[in-house]
Formats: C-alpha cells, sequence, structure tokens
C-alpha cells in the first residue's frame, strides 16, 4: 500500500516510528497532487515550497522530541475560507483572488502546532455559497469516483482531496452541511462540531450563527484525532466555548449496546432516492444487531429548515461580505467613476451569480418592513426547531439520518434551478440551526457505483455518542476507496 | 410674529470612552500616531476577524447609566448597522439598537428658569469609525483606521429641552458626571463628545410635536447655543409663512451661523438593523451593577454639597471649585496637606483662573502640584513672605511647577522681621527723601505711603509691611 492510501493516524504512526519521514510522506502527498488535479482540480493554492520547509522543521521538532501529537508530521489541505499567513486566501472568489492574509485562523494555527503540515488550499463552492462546487471562481472540482460528477459542496475541494488521496485529511467548514453533504458525495467521513467547539477566528464569515469547522478523513479515528486538535477555547472567538470533555478518542469503543438511536420518518419520504433509503436503513440494522436500539419517529416541522436556513444565512452573509469593496483589499474594478460606482462595478465584477443572489436575498429579509416577517420568523422557526431536537434527545441518543436526498449529480445539473439545490439540502440544515454535531460517513453505493453518506446527530456536546455509533458502524465496513485513487496508485 | 411658540430638543451626545484598548481587539485608543499603526485584523475589518467585547466598556456605560438614573438592561445585545462608507472598514457599525445597556434616567438640571429634569430614553454602547483624509493633490482619498473601533457610548435624551440654556446646562451636566467617573474627558473641541440636535417647533400649548431636523457638527458650546437659535427661528418662520418643515439631518457651518440640509428623510437609509451573531448577548447581574455603583467615586453634586458643609465654602466658590474633576482634586489634595481650604479655595478661585484666562488655558489645566499649592498657602499663612512675594511666587509655581519653599530660599523672598536691620533701611529713606518728611509733618498723612513704598522698595517687597508702617511712625514722630 502507498503512503497516501494510510489514515492519518497510520501516518502519523509511521512517522513517529520513523519508519517514514515527513518529508516523504508530503512528496508523496505531491505526487498524487500533481497526477489527480488535472482531473479533479480539488486545489486553489499549492505551497509544495512552503509544505517542504515545513515539513523538515516539523521532522526536526519530532526528532527532538518536541512534538507528541499522533497527527504531527500528517501533510494535510485546508479548506480556502480559512486564513493562512502568507498563503493566498480566496474563498474560491474573484473578489479575493489576489488576498494574502497576515495573520493564520485559530484551528489551522492549532494544527500547526499539532505538526501540520500544509499542502494547500483547496477549492469550495464561491464563499462557501453552493452544493457542488461548480460556483468557485476558479472552476468546479470534480468527483474522484466518477469526474463527470461533482464532489458535493461547498467543501467538495476538500472532499475531493481526502478521497483522491492527495492529502491525510482536511479541514472543512459546514454552515447548512457543506462538511458533510460532500463527504457523502466523496466516500469521505467529515463531522460539523457542536457551534461554539471550534474557534471561528480566521474563517472568513458565510452564516456567522451557523458556521462551523470540521475535519473531514478517511475514517472515523481520523476525526477524532483531529477534532481533539482543534476543539478548544479561543479568546479571539466570542462564541467559543470552553469543553472539558474533547477526550474523543476515548469514545471509540466499538461498544453501541443499549445506546438509543432514533429513525426520524420524515427524513426517509418523498424525494429520498430509494437506494440511499435502503443504504441507510441496513446501517440502521447493522447497529441493531450490535446492539443498539433503534426507533422510528417523528421529528417535526422538517419543512421549515430550508426557509429558515436561508432566511438566517443570507441575512447574515449580506452583512459579512459587505466588506468585501474593492478599497481595503481584494479585487477592484479598473475602471470607476466616484465612491459608489466603484462599490458597484466591483462588487458587481467581483462576485459570482450565486453569491449575489444570496446578498440580495440577505438584504431584503433584513430591510425596514420585511424584517419582522423574514428574519425575524425565521429566528424564531430556529428556536422551535432547536425544541423539536431536545424533545428528541430526550428519547434518543443519536439520530440517524440520510446525508443527501441523492448521491452525487452529475456536473452541470444543479445551477440551473438553484430551488431544487437548496432543497438538496433538506437532511442536513436542521442541525446547523439547532448547533448540534453531526457526522457524515459511507454506508454504501448506488447502482451507479457512486458512494452513499448517512449521518449521527447528537445533542450539544454530545460528540462523543455519535463518534462511537459511527466508529462501531465503521468497524463492520472497511473504507472503500475512489477508483480515481485506485487507478493512480496503478 | 402672532403666535407664541416653544422650542422642543432632544440630544443625541456621543461620547468617547476613556478605556486604553479598542471596544472590540486590543489596539491602543491613544489619539494621533502614524496613519493605520493603531490597527491589527479586527479593526480594520481584515476576512475571518472577530470582535471580542472590552468589559470596561460595559462598566462605563454602566457607570454612566448608574449615575443619570437608568435602569440597567440585565440581557442586553448588539446589533448591526448596515451601511456602506469607507471609514467603516465592515461596512457595517456594531451598535446596539433592540437592547441597549441604559434606559429609562434621567438628569437634574438648574437654569435661572429653576430646576427641571430631562429624562433620558437610553445609552448605547457602539464602535466609532475610521478617519477619510482627501488628498487634494493626488485626486484621491485615504483611509486612516487607527480611531476606528474606539469605544463611544451614545446617550440619548427626552425631548425635554425648551432652549439653549436647558442644552447646555444638560451638556454641562453630563460631562461633569462623566469626567468624575473618569470614563472620558469630554472634549467638545476635540470631539471626544459630540452633540447632534433634534429640534421643533409648537405652539405654545400644543400636545403634538412638531417635524423636527437633527443638527450636526457642533463643536463648542458657543456653537450649539447658536445652532439653536439659527434653527428656532428658521422654524419659525417656515411656519409663519405656511410652510411646513422637513424632517432632514442639517450641518451646522459655524463660520457662516447658518445650517444646510444634509439628506431628507426620503432619503434616508435603510440600516438593516440585525443581532450581530460574533457576539455574546451581555449578561449583566445585580452583583456586577453593585460593584461597579461601589467603585463609584463621588459626584459632582454630592462633592458640593461637602464643601459647603465640611469646609464651609460659599455655593458660588464650590461650584467654581467643583466646576472641573481636576480643580477638586487639586482643592481636595491641598487642602488635606495644609488644612486650609479657605486659603487654597481662594488662590484657586482667584489666581489660577486668572492665569488660565491670562495664558489660554482650559479649565481642566492646572500645571502645579497641590503639594506646590499647599506649601505656598503655607509660606503666606504663616507670613514668610508677604502677600506681594506669594503672587509672584504663586506665578512662578503656576508657569513653571516650582517648589515655593525652594524657589522663596534660593531668591532670598523671606520676609524681614528683624527690626534693627529694618530700622537702618528707614532711617536711610527718611534722609534720603526730605522732601517726603517735610509734607508729612505738615499734615500730608498721604506721604507716608510713599515712603513705605520706598522702603519697601529697598527691601526688595520682602519686609513685613505692617513692621515698616510701624517703624516709620515711630522715627518720623522722633525726628519731631
Amino acid at each position: 500500500m502507498s503512503i497516501t492510501a494510510l489514515s492519518a493516524l497510520a501516518l502519523g504512526k509511521k512517522i513517529k516510528a520513523r519508519e517514514i519521514s515527513v518529508t516523504e510522506a508530503t512528496q508523496a502527498a505531491f505526487t498524487r497532487i500533481k497526477a489527480a488535479e488535472p482531473q479533479i482540480n480539488s486545489f486553489v493554492t499549492l505551497d509544495e515550497e512552503g509544505a517542504l520547509k515545513q515539513a523538515k522543521a516539523v521532522q526536526d521538532k519530532i526528532d527532538r522530541g518536541e512534538l507528541d501529537s499522533p497527527l504531527a508530521g500528517v501533510p494535510v489541505a485546508i479548506k480556502d475560507n480559512m486564513c493562512t499567513a502568507g498563503i493566498l486566501t480566496t474563498c474560491s472568489s474573484k473578489i479575493l483572488s489576489d488576498f494574502t492574509p497576515p495573520y493564520t485562523a485559530t484551528a489551522v494555527e492549532q494544527l500547526q502546532n499539532a505538526g501540520a503540515v500544509i499542502l494547500g488550499k483547496t477549492n469550495m463552492d464561491e464563499f462557501a455559497m453552493g452544493s457542488t462546487t461548480e460556483t468557485s471562481y476558479f472552476g468546479e472540482t470534480k468527483n474522484p469516483w466518477n469526474t463527470a460528477h461533482v464532489p458535493g459542496g461547498s467543501s467538495g475541494g476538500s472532499c475531493a482531496a481526502v478521497a483522491a488521496e492527495e492529502c491525510f485529511y482536511t479541514l472543512g467548514s459546514d454552515t447548512g452541511g457543506s462538511i458533510r453533504q460532500p463527504s457523502a458525495f466523496c466516500g469521505v467521513t467529515g463531522i460539523k462540531p457542536t457551534y461554539g467547539s471550534v474557534s471561528r477566528y480566521g474563517l472568513i464569515a458565510y452564516g456567522s450563527s451557523l458556521d462551523q469547522i470540521g475535519p473531514i478523513a478517511k475514517d472515523v479515528s481520523d476525526c477524532a484525532a483531529i477534532l481533539e486538535v482543534i476543539c478548544a477555547h479561543d479568546s479571539k472567538d466570542s462564541t467559543s466555548v470552553l469543553r472539558e470533555d474533547t477526550d474523543f478518542t476515548s469514545a471509540l469503543t466499538g461498544e453501541v449496546k443499549g445506546m438509543k438511536i432514533g429513525i426520524p420518518t420524515d427524513y426517509f419520504g418523498a424525494g429520498l432516492q430509494p437506494e440511499i433509503k435502503e443504504a441507510v436503513l441496513a446501517a440502521a440494522k447493522t447497529l441493531e444487531n450490535q446492539g443498539a436500539i433503534v426507533e422510528e419517529f417523528e421529528l417535526g416541522l422538517v419543512d421549515y429548515a430550508i426557509p429558515a436556513y436561508y432566511t438566517i444565512a443570507s441575512a447574515e452573509a449580506s452583512s459579512n461580505l459587505a466588506r468585501f469593496d474593492g478599497i481595503k483589499y481584494g479585487y477592484r474594478s479598473e475602471d470607476y467613476e466616484g465612491l459608489h460606482d466603484m462599490y458597484k462595478k466591483s462588487r458587481s465584477e467581483g462576485f459570482g451569480a450565486e453569491v449575489k443572489r444570496r446578498i440580495m436575498l440577505g438584504s431584503f429579509v433584513l430591510s425596514s418592513g420585511y424584517y419582522d416577517a423574514y428574519y425575524l420568523k425565521a429566528l424564531r422557526t430556529k428556536a422551535l426547531i432547536k425544541q423539536e431536537f431536545d424533545k428528541a434527545f430526550r428519547m434518543f441518543d443519536v439520530i440517524l439520518a440520510p446525508a443527501a436526498p441523492t448521491t452525487a449529480p452529475k456536473l452541470g445539473e444543479s445551477l440551473r434551478d438553484p430551488i431544487h439545490m437548496y432543497l438538496g439540502d433538506i437532511y442536513t440544515i436542521a442541525v446547523n440551526l439547532a448547533g448540534l454535531p453531526a457526522i457524515s460517513l459511507p454506508c454504501g453505493k448506488d447502482k451507479a457505483g457512486l458512494p452513499i453518506g448517512m449521518q449521527l446527530f447528537g445533542d450539544v456536546f454530545c460528540e462523543k455518542k455519535i463518534l462511537r455509533a459511527a466508529y462501531a458502524y465503521e468497524q463492520a465496513r472497511s473504507y472503500e476507496r475512489s477508483p480515481l485513487a485506485r487507478e493512480l496508485e496503478g | 410674529m402672532s403666535k407664541q411658540y416653544e422650542t422642543v430638543i432632544g440630544l443625541e451626545v456621543h461620547v468617547e470612552l476613556a478605556t486604553k484598548t479598542k471596544i472590540f481587539c486590543s489596539c491602543t485608543t491613544v489619539f494621533g500616531g502614524t496613519p493605520n499603526t493603531h490597527t491589527c485584523p479586527v479593526c480594520t475589518a481584515l476576512p475571518g476577524s472577530l470582535p471580542v467585547l472590552n468589559k470596561q466598556v460595559v462598566e462605563y456605560a454602566m457607570a454612566v447609566g448608574l449615575a443619570t438614573n437608568c435602569e440597567i438592561t440585565p440581557y442586553s445585545k448588539f446589533d448591526r448597522k448596515n451601511y456602506f462608507y469607507p471609514d467603516n472598514p465592515q461596512n457595517y457599525q456594531i451598535s446596539q439598537l433592540y437592547l441597549p445597556i441604559c434606559r429609562n434616567g434621567g438628569v437634574e438640571i438648574e437654569t435661572e428658569g429653576g430646576k427641571k429634569v430631562v429624562g433620558i430614553h437610553e445609552i448605547h454602547m457602539e464602535e466609532d469609525a475610521g478617519k477619510l483624509i482627501h488628498d487634494e493633490w493626488e485626486n484621491a482619498s485615504l483611509v486612516d483606521f487607527n480611531r476606528s473601533g474606539v469605544p463611544l457610548i451614545e446617550i440619548v435624551s427626552e425631548p425635554d429641552m425648551r432652549s439653549a440654556e436647558e442644552v447646555i446646562a444638560y451638556l454641562d451636566k453630563l460631562r461633569l458626571i462623566i469626567q468624575y467617573l473618569g470614563a472620558s474627558d469630554c472634549k467638545l473641541e476635540e470631539g471626544s463628545m459630540r452633540a447632534d440636535v433634534n429640534l421643533s417647533i409648537r405652539e405654545q400649548g400644543a400636545k403634538e410635536y412638531g417635524t423636527r431636523t437633527e443638527m450636526k457638527n457642533l463643536n463648542s458650546f458657543k456653537a450649539i447655543a447658536r445652532a439653536i437659535e439659527g434653527e428656532r427661528v428658521r422654524q419659525i418662520e417656515l411656519l409663519e409663512e405656511g410652510k411646513s418643515v422637513t424632517q432632514e439631518t442639517r450641518r451646522w457651518d459655524d463660520n457662516k451661523e447658518s445650517s444646510y440640509a444634509m439628506r431628507s428623510k426620503e432619503d434616508a437609509q435603510d440600516y438593516r438593523y440585525f443581532p450581530e451573531p460574533d457576539l455574546a448577548p451581555i449578561a449583566i447581574s445585580p452583583e456586577w451593577i453593585a460593584a461597579v455603583k461601589a467603585r463609584q467615586p463621588e459626584l459632582r453634586t454630592e462633592k458640593l454639597e461637602r464643601y459647603k458643609t465640611e469646609y464651609d465654602i460659599p455655593e458660588y466658590d464650590a461650584k467654581i471649585l467643583t466646576g472641573t474633576k481636576k480643580m477638586a482634586e487639586v482643592f481636595e489634595a491641598a487642602t488635606a496637606i495644609c488644612k486650609k481650604p479657605k486659603k487654597v479655595s481662594n488662590w484657586l478661585m482667584v489666581e489660577t483662573l486668572r492665569l488660565q484666562k491670562e495664558r489660554n488655558l482650559d479649565a481642566e489645566q492646572i500645571p502645579f502640584s497641590p503639594e506646590n499649592l499647599a506649601k505656598l498657602v503655607d509660606l503666606a499663612d504663616e507670613g514668610t513672605i508677604n502677600s506681594t512675594v506669594a503672587k509672584e511666587v504663586f506665578e512662578q509655581m503656576f508657569d513653571q511647577n516650582v517648589d515655593p519653599e525652594s524657589y522663596v530660599a534660593e531668591h532670598g523672598l523671606k520676609t524681614v522681621h528683624d527690626e534693627g536691620e529694618l530700622r537702618s533701611i528707614v532711617e536711610e529713606v527718611l534722609a534720603n527723601n526730605p522732601e517726603s518728611v517735610t509734607d508729612y509733618k505738615n499734615g500730608k498723612e498721604k506721604a507716608i505711603g510713599f515712603l513705605v513704598g520706598q522702603t519697601m522698595k529697598a527691601m526688595k517687597g520682602k519686609a513685613n509691611p505692617g513692621m515698616v508702617n510701624q517703624l516709620l511712625k515711630e522715627l518720623l514722630a522722633e525726628s519731631n
């Protein structure tokens, strides 16, 4: 087995045992990247020179015994909406296409402190708005399982990079499913942690009250180990929470006996691809066979999640993206007359269609006379959805659901009908509105050979429960590599 | 003018708080500096940066609220006010709309018309913007973000004032309260206190308010008084002509003593306020309020009463002594050393005010230390120096903060009490001025004044004037 096929923890172990050097691992990643990129385009920026320098520095630290993280020396790629000092950070947008931040996001810094080597920045939907990674200014990313299909989004580059074995893990961000849906489409595992668990400092905001950074990797153990590194209180983020229960790997016991798992019947109705329903229910059966108690229940308010989400996220986005005005940094129109023309042209030329659509939607729902009817109502809906989950978690330890109603659509199919694309977020969005943790992991393939993903939701701060259930399920099923990864290994 | 009109005024007062660091980051608030050096990713709104609230801002806002009899909101929140302008790096201002930190307060003011309470609708916290600099040479504008994120509170009054006099009294009251709390230096001229005047006119006795205008750019008490008078007359003229007042924001030009419309209500911006998702709500417990209250220093009103009772200082003097925090501090510190409140008061009320005026200094600018003032009071009181010398020493002390004791010693200014030494000088003066002696003997009593002056001159002013007088009379009588 090649180096790139290793899980992050397996590589970390070999580095620690001096079987593989950090430089070797980094070089192996770049060899794979060079082979895979022409086919999938999962990176916006590569930093080979910087990565090799880091690799050497990290190796020195390991040799001096200064780094004991299980992830020390393991190469990583970062979604391009997290600031990295000295490395271009574009949000896959023209408006930030020349922006190099002077500082590094807290979560990235935490990984660096643990000895991560940063290979580059992964492609995404522009400003994380989209479900396919087709809205990127730098071109779409393609799915390593079938390059005629999208990888999902918005963290499509991150998930494709893991599936193509271009890196050992990545950081993604999840506002309405942006880690979990592309993880499902690419056959990898990703976690959206409880809101407030991972610092948002340095994450370029889309919907501030919903955004959360999380790990994407080949398996549950990797995700748990990465989460242990990035889940920490940060005084630079006022919404950051101080948690003491962050020894996530301790939850990976393989034991689910007596664990109560709820199946929300409203997530299995019309619109769900039958093969996905079968695969997720089969996964439920597997867990039941392992001793879990599986029951169906009605979650409620499911239909309201999408309108509430698109109202709140767009409202926050309309304000968050106001700072991109062509004045201080980023793209400025070449030709303008006066201040307002400069604003108008820079933003009209700098933002793509989907971003403009959400800025307009958000501005509208916040405008005088509409605020109560839309924004305030959406906030109330958000609170009610949280209450529905509170009720559910009085009955269940975790909730099992599909990650998306379909497997990865073909390239070019989704953007023609944005409403249809928005509806694809139906199973992921409620978790963000309620601030809950959720994991997405593979549970089969459809007839076309595209991966199917399932989700496990936990109550706030109950990452350990979902990790425990996910890990137990994973034991019954081995990690399946993407065709591209297998092909490139030759 | 046939009808009787009433002027209705409400104020929006912005006060820059005296915190060391900005409201949402740890950059310094020190005034000036090379452009864009007091900045960081947060106050320049770099992508991905997040605000973290400075606790001192909350405590200052609470302190001002408590001192102006406001209710403190137990669960307060920040909101975003969205508008595009280059001095505002985020293109939204973090402010408070829905749940401001203080509400429903009021302060008592006193004018010639008597006492009244001006209600305070609310006090909210917000961030200041940067500064635009227009470069005429390059035909370009530059932005300096050093002021971006400096903490402000906005104190919104009820429309309770009826004249410029009341407005000035209200502003002065706020200024003193806030200065005494140490929450701001409240300098209108330097912009650390800024007032926008909302003014409307209605017929005497009317229940409904008239249409109001908002006046901006008022940089001194004088400008405020002039702007109020100007706007009052302008609105009455409109009404008299049968026209109506337009709701609009106007800018006062103090040089031209007139205002012009900046924007009307119709083109007022929709700020699309919504709760700031990057900041947690501020929960203020009764314990926290009690702690802030306990730290509250003695305010002006209490101090004034205490000066009257404890030091037996007349009301008028006590008002001046407490008129600035600095003056009160010097008074109390000097009094504590020399235990002569009336003498200290006298130096402050007369000579200090005189020299401040002559040297063009602000009321807060007292250049000498209370220790030195106390020494001077003692020197004069014990007769070590006479009053003429004392004034001279005071002036040195005022300008250079010299130590009066060393100054008097170095310059040999001690009053001469030695009768032998004095007697020989007086004898010399009498011998040199026979005409005056003759005049005196011929009944011109005034001539003695000239002789005293001559003696003092010979003594370089440091003689004890009582002794000089007595010796002169004695010697003149003897020579008879």
